[in-house]
């Protein structure tokens, strides 16, 4: 519920393991409630939930261990560095510090590792939420309009994060509106309008295929 | 059944309020007519405690999944929205009947300040309540506070009381408000008790109905808003 | 065991981004020094009247200027929605609060050290017993920065936050300012047996305000 109404009423989506699942529709149209609700981030008013086998409904907080949201926000302290941030996310949620520097080196943020969060540019926040979504080796990724504010050089970096995921049986469900770039990416992809979900039917199959 | 009960309770008070300053004496050292204001300080004292305790049950029961159901958020609303009221009161007499009685118009004796501190916590959670429009939203964050403050009480008295006790000052401040009652005094005290614990229950059933109704409206506004994005949805896929 | 570890990890957070920013050194310190300064003010600087008042001007200041860390120490959070990724990291509710009261709890210490040292110096106080004023401030410091916490997550993003979380916890640690004033005046009055009871008085606060924190952070945190 966002505030007094109901962001989502009556959006039914099954989603496979290793698929990478677009998530289009106007903006208020409930993808970012869809996705914190997948989190386990918003409480459950009506309606059954599952996610990695996890009913939401009773249980809010045990799947998020195996995922990583990567939202508008970073979820991180303005004070320290990106190594730092990097570090403390991939500790609580019991990874390791190797974790941390891999996923760092992924989307290549080496170079700024030791500057503060409040200097980075919009572009290297993206990527350092991205990666702190990738130190949690998640199975599944929840990705809500990555593409905002990510260069050329930023926008290889996601589509390779998230094209290698499957192979690592991680499953994707992201949100965009960068349809032509997402569609690229996207094994199916289904419409939010107005709190429902609806299948668009795809003209061509497969991730990564090219019209 | 609701009448009734008003009407019982118009009675009692009415009561009360005869044998307060008709029947019963004044008291020569302890401010003269002024301890009729007891009558109307020992009922509110006693209000101020048991609609926090009430409040407190109220939120233990929302909080518990078993029994989680908005009624509680709002009885226990209610309850602390009357309780403030008689709180206030108690302070407001404690000091009137201060004034003739021992000159000054406050006087730091345990039982005062211990409620002046549960008047600032009753503040506080009624400020909480504010945040939240539903049971929903508001009804754990405030079920809590007011258990903590309800578990703080206790602590809160027993310092307040010891740290009294070392400002012995003499008898005259020692005994505030532990008036000797007997007889005709002890009778209106009773009723005092009990006429004014109706006429809290009444507030708080009054409140209470009055909570349930905006609840209900927001309840309704919801479904009209869902059902609304629903029939406009159906109209975009057509 | 996981419980202390990851409190630890939160505490040493905190306690970092504070080394960074400095915002307890540099504001809420200066701030509870010119509380100090305000009350000398208040009483017309009159020497004996402040030597005589000092232990409760003393954790006056105190409390104040915890409001404000307990301030600082949310708005971090708020920031970034940090606070998601704290819900989303897995951590147990009662780490969380351990890390941050424990974090809260260095920070006021250090302050009442600094501020302690102003208060004789500014009210002219004659310094006895320090273990027993040590025990006190470090039992009234743990239930002072354990309700703080609790109330400072109950409040976590709510619109009115900065007014709200005052007024919520100075009626709370009431025993707080009453143990700690009895016990500082005990002890600068050369009666030290006077004071224990309220040091128990203290830590029993602390106590309670540690096992409630504990109980109900988790839940709170989940809160919007």
């Amino acid at each position: 519920m966002l505030g007094r109404f109901p962001a989502l009423a009556g959006a039914d989506l099954d989603v496979d393991t290793g698929e990478i699942v677009l998530l289009s529709g106007p903006n208020g149209a409930g993808k970012t409630t869809l996705l914190r609700l997948c989190a386990g981030l918003l409480p459950l008013r009506a309606g059954h939930a599952e996610v990695l086998g996890v009913d939401l409904a009773r249980d809010r907080k045990s799947a998020r261990a195996s995922l990583a949201l990567v939202g508008h926000e970073t979820f991180c302290y303005d004070d320290l560095t990106v190594a730092e941030n990097l570090r403390f996310a991939a500790r609580v949620s019991g990874h390791t510090d190797a974790d941390a520097d891999a996923a760092l080196e992924r989307v290549s943020l080496r170079r700024v590792a030791d500057v503060t969060h409040s200097r980075l540019s919009h572009g290297q926040r993206r990527r350092l939420a991205l990666a702190i979504a990738l130190a949690r080796r998640p199975r599944l990724l929840l990705l809500d309009e990555p593409h905002g504010g990510l260069d050329e050089h930023g926008r290889a970096i996601l589509e390779d994060v998230v094209r290698a995921a499957p192979l690592q049986g991680c499953t994707v469900l992201l949100a965009s509106h960068e349809l032509d770039l997402a569609r690229r990416l996207a094994t199916r992809e289904v419409q939010l309008v107005a709190g429902r979900v609806h299948a668009v039917p795809r003209v061509t199959s497969g991730a990564g295929a090219p019209a | 059944m609701k009448r009734l009960f008003l009407g019982a309770t118009v009675l009692a008070l009415a009561a009360t309020l005869f044998l307060a300053l008709y029947v019963t004496p004044p008291r020569e050292n302890q401010g003269g007519e002024a301890v009729r204001l007891l009558y109307l300080h020992v009922p509110c004292a006693w209000l101020a405690y048991l609609a926090f305790g009430v409040t407190a049950v109220a939120s233990a029961l929302w909080l518990l999944p078993r029994t989680r159901h908005a009624s509680w958020d709002l009885l226990a609303g209610a309850s602390a929205e009357v309780g403030v009221l008689f709180t206030a009161l108690m302070l407001v007499v404690g000091s009137l009947w201060g004034r003739p009685t021992w000159g000054t118009w406050w006087e730091w004796d345990a039982r005062l300040t211990s409620t002046a501190i549960l008047f600032f916590l009753y503040l506080g959670y009624l400020a909480l309540r504010r945040t939240g429009a539903t049971a929903d939203e508001r009804g754990t964050r405030c079920a809590i506070a007011a258990l903590i403050a309800a578990a703080d009480m206790p602590v809160v008295h027993f310092s307040v009381s010891w740290w009294q006790t070392l400002h012995q000052e003499g008898t005259v401040f020692n005994d505030k408000l532990d008036v000797k009652v007997n007889g005709s005094m002890a009778v209106t005290l009773l009723l005092a008790v009990a006429a004014f614990t109706m006429l809290y229950g009444y507030l708080v059933l009054q409140r209470f109905q009055l909570a349930q109704l905006e609840e209900g409206r927001e309840e309704r506004a919801l479904q009209r808003a869902i059902e609304e994005r629903v029939r406009a949805d159906e109209v975009a896929v057509v | 065991m996981t419980l202390v570890r990851d409190a630890l990890l939160v505490a040493g957070k905190d306690l970092r981004i504070e080394s960074r920013s400095r915002v307890a050194l540099q504001q809420i310190l200066p701030f509870g020094a010119i509380v100090v300064v305000l009350f000398a003010f208040a009483l017309d600087a009159d020497r004996a009247l402040l030597s005589r008042a000092a232990p409760g001007l003393f954790w006056a200041a105190v409390l104040l200027a915890a409001l404000l860390a307990v301030g600082r120490s949310f708005a971090v959070e708020e920031a970034n929605r940090a606070r998601d990724g704290l819900r989303l990291s897995g951590l147990d509710g009662g780490s969380v609060f351990l890390g941050k009261t424990a974090a809260i709890a260095v920070e006021l210490f250090l302050l009442e050290v600094v501020l302690g040292i102003l208060v004789v110096v500014l009210y002219d106080v004659a310094l006895h017993d320090a273990m027993v004023l040590f025990c006190a401030a470090l039992a009234a410091t743990i239930g002072l920065a354990a309700t703080g916490t609790v109330y400072g997550v109950l409040a976590g993003g709510l619109r009115a936050r900065e007014t709200l979380i005052p007024l919520l916890v100075l009626p709370a640690v009431t025993p707080v300012m009453l143990g700690g004033t009895r016990a500082f005046q005990a002890a600068l009055d050369d009666a030290p047996g006077d004071a224990w009871p309220w040091v128990q008085l203290l830590t029993a606060f602390a106590v309670l305000a540690v096992a409630a924190g504990v109980l109900v952070f988790g839940p709170l945190l989940e809160e919007a």
